[in-house]
């Protein structure tokens, strides 16, 4: 087996038994991500030299006996963290020059406890998308190929596109995300990986370059859902710098993911069947809720009453709170300037250039629904059914411990598709956004593929900072599916 | 409520966003669309309903007012565009 396939947690423990080097295992990355991302463009840098010398300093660290849970394991960094001295763009123009002075907290607690950073991977422009398109560094390619077809390019999903291409593709052991909408948990579905958006406030924004603030989470990708635990207990903790991080004791996710679902009541909620959904996605949604049964668990019908209206009041409250984070680009402090006759035209002329349609599609929005007049129309309105939302999820889970729901209406897309009307790319986020709204905790797991072969997931949605059943879950989903497909383009494939 | 060009040409100046002239159709189109599928919206009763400002009812914490950081302008002004001394510099604002 290629030092590219293996588990974190086997690596883990291969680097303890010295049957290879951190270096060994960061090269062995390293030359994957240069054979293949010029094809998948999974990365917009690569940062060679700091991951040599992170593995050398994990080798270090190993032989005096140093181990910490992520010592020597490569991962990727979705370009939306800043990290010290390394370019941070958010996938936009408007960011291209920018060298962050400061580390975010998250990337910092994966620092701390010895992990190495490939680079930064390729995203939608400021995690705005669904599909990876909108990024200013190009598209990425998704791994997984039709097998009817294998010369159609599919989407990796986004917007945290390019973290699943590069762990799908074998280019890293694990990468950070980040889920607004369902910024991990989509493209995880689209590239068969597991993906953790956990409760909001677990994981620091600090850092994390902003979005919508209050619907903003970072969390951890992986091949499996162990890996995804070690991520994630490294990635979580209290944070000062971040008035909405929750100090609440980060507990053992790893040991979770072996409790069973036992006992467990899981909940399904019946909002969820849509009229439109593939006859494919409800017979793995089936089988699932079966394996959980076969498994000691009890299914328990539950309504999520306002399920169908989350969409639309996501699209005023992440447009809102975007138009706010992003008046900050304005071409004085950092970043990118187009000089101006005067400093208005100045501020004009740099937001113009610097960005892209879908960004400037959403500043639009959120100006225009908080401004004077419509104010209590849009704004005001979309709060108070955020607030139904949640009573939803409060009022199911007083009768169940999780809820089981398909990730996305659909397998992956070709580039190009869904790109005529903006609300066809939205629908995407349908089964996603909810767990944003509400701040719950949320996986997709990889079950099964579709008829063309394409990689599916299911959704197991959790209580606040019940972390812990979501992963028992995801590990009862995962060793009943078996899921071992492999992605057409890999290393070593 | 439908967006004429007078009121995109508003809200990109509010936005301080640049838009040309023939840009503003496609943008009033986009944006009535947007606006048009969020009018669903309307069927839900919120009447009663205290809205939700964040992801959770949390309290705000508070922290002790201090300064806890600062003092190192070249790591801040490493990243302007334009400087002037230990200033960030712009287009000359006053005659």
């Amino acid at each position: 087996m290629s030092l590219t396939d293996l588990t974190i947690a086997r690596a883990r423990d291969g680097l303890r038994a010295k049957e290879f080097s951190a270096v060994d295992l960061t090269m062995a990355h390293l030359h994957a991500i240069e054979a293949l991302n010029p094809r998948l463009n999974a990365f917009i840098t690569v940062s060679h030299a700091r991951a040599v010398d992170q593995a050398r300093a994990a080798d270090a660290a190993l032989a005096a006996g140093g181990q910490r849970a992520l010592t020597g394991i490569p991962l990727a960094i979705k370009d939306l963290f800043c990290t010290e001295g390394v370019r941070t763009t958010a996938g936009s123009k408007i960011l291209g020059p920018f060298v962050p002075p400061y580390e975010s907290t998250v990337t910092a607690n994966l620092l701390r406890d010895g992990a190495v950073f490939l680079g930064k991977a390729n995203l939608d422009e400021f995690a705005m998308g669904s599909s990876n398109m909108t990024s200013a560094y190009g598209p990425v390619e998704n791994p997984w190929k039709r097998k009817q077809d294998d010369t159609a390019v599919l989407v990796p999903g986004g917007s945290s596109g390019g973290s699943a291409a590069a762990v799908s593709a074998r280019l890293a052991m694990g990468a950070t995300g980040t889920d607004t909408g369902g910024s991990i948990r989509q493209p995880a579905s689209f590239c068969g990986l597991v993906g953790v958006k956990p409760t909001y406030g677990r994981c620091s924004r600090w850092g994390v370059v902003a979005f919508a603030s209050s619907l903003d989470h970072p969390g951890p990708f992986a091949r499996t859902v162990r890996d995804s635990a070690i991520l994630l207990g490294s990635m979580a903790g209290h944070d000062p710098k971040d008035s909405t991080s929750a100090n609440i004791a980060v507990p053992d996710f790893e040991a979770a993911c072996a409790r069973g679902v036992k006992g467990l009541r899981i909940g399904v909620p019946k909002e969820y069947r849509s009229e439109g959904m593939p006859a494919e996605i409800d017979a793995l949604w089936q089988q699932g809720l079966d394996w959980l049964r076969a498994a000691g668990a009890e299914i328990v019908d539950v309504s999520l009453p306002h399920t169908k209206h989350g969409l639309a009041t996501y699209y005023i409250v992440a447009p809102a709170e975007a138009s706010s984070n992003l008046a900050r680009y304005d071409g004085v402090r950092f970043g990118a300037r187009e000089g101006g006759e005067d400093l208005r035209d100045l501020y004009e002329r740099t937001r113009a250039e610097g960005f892209g349609p879908e960004v400037r599609r959403r500043i639009l929005i959120g100006t225009y629904v908080l401004s004077a007049g419509y104010y209590d129309a849009y704004y005001l309105k979309a709060q108070k059914i955020r607030a139904l939302i949640l009573k939803d999820f409060t009022d199911a889970f007083a009768g169940v411990d999780a809820l089981l729901t398909p990730t996305t209406p659909s397998a992956a897309f070709a580039q190009g598709e869904n790109m005529d009307d903006p609300i066809k790319m939205y629908l995407n986020d349908l089964f996603t956004v909810p767990a944003n709204l509400a701040g719950v905790p949320a996986a997709s797991v990889p079950v099964g593929l579709d008829a063309n072969g394409l990689p599916l997931g299911l959704q197991v949605i959790g209580k606040p900072f019940d972390e812990e059943t979501v992963f028992a879950v995801s590990a009862a989903l995962e060793q009943a599916a078996g899921f071992s497909a492999l992605p057409a383009i890999r290393a070593g494939g | 409520m439908s967006l004429d060009h007078a009121t995109i040409r508003r809200i990109a100046s509010l936005a301080r966003i640049r838009v040309e002239e023939h840009e503003v159709e496609n943008l009033c189109q986009e944006l009535n669309g947007i606006l048009g599928w969020i009018e669903q919206l309307n069927e839900v009763d919120v009447t009663g309903v205290e809205p939700l400002t964040g992801a959770a009812n949390m309290a705000m914490a508070m922290r002790a007012d201090i300064v806890t950081d600062g003092g190192y302008p070249e790591k801040i002004l490493a990243n302007a565009p334009e400087r002037i001394g230990d200033f960030f510099a712009v287009p000359k604002v006053v005659e």
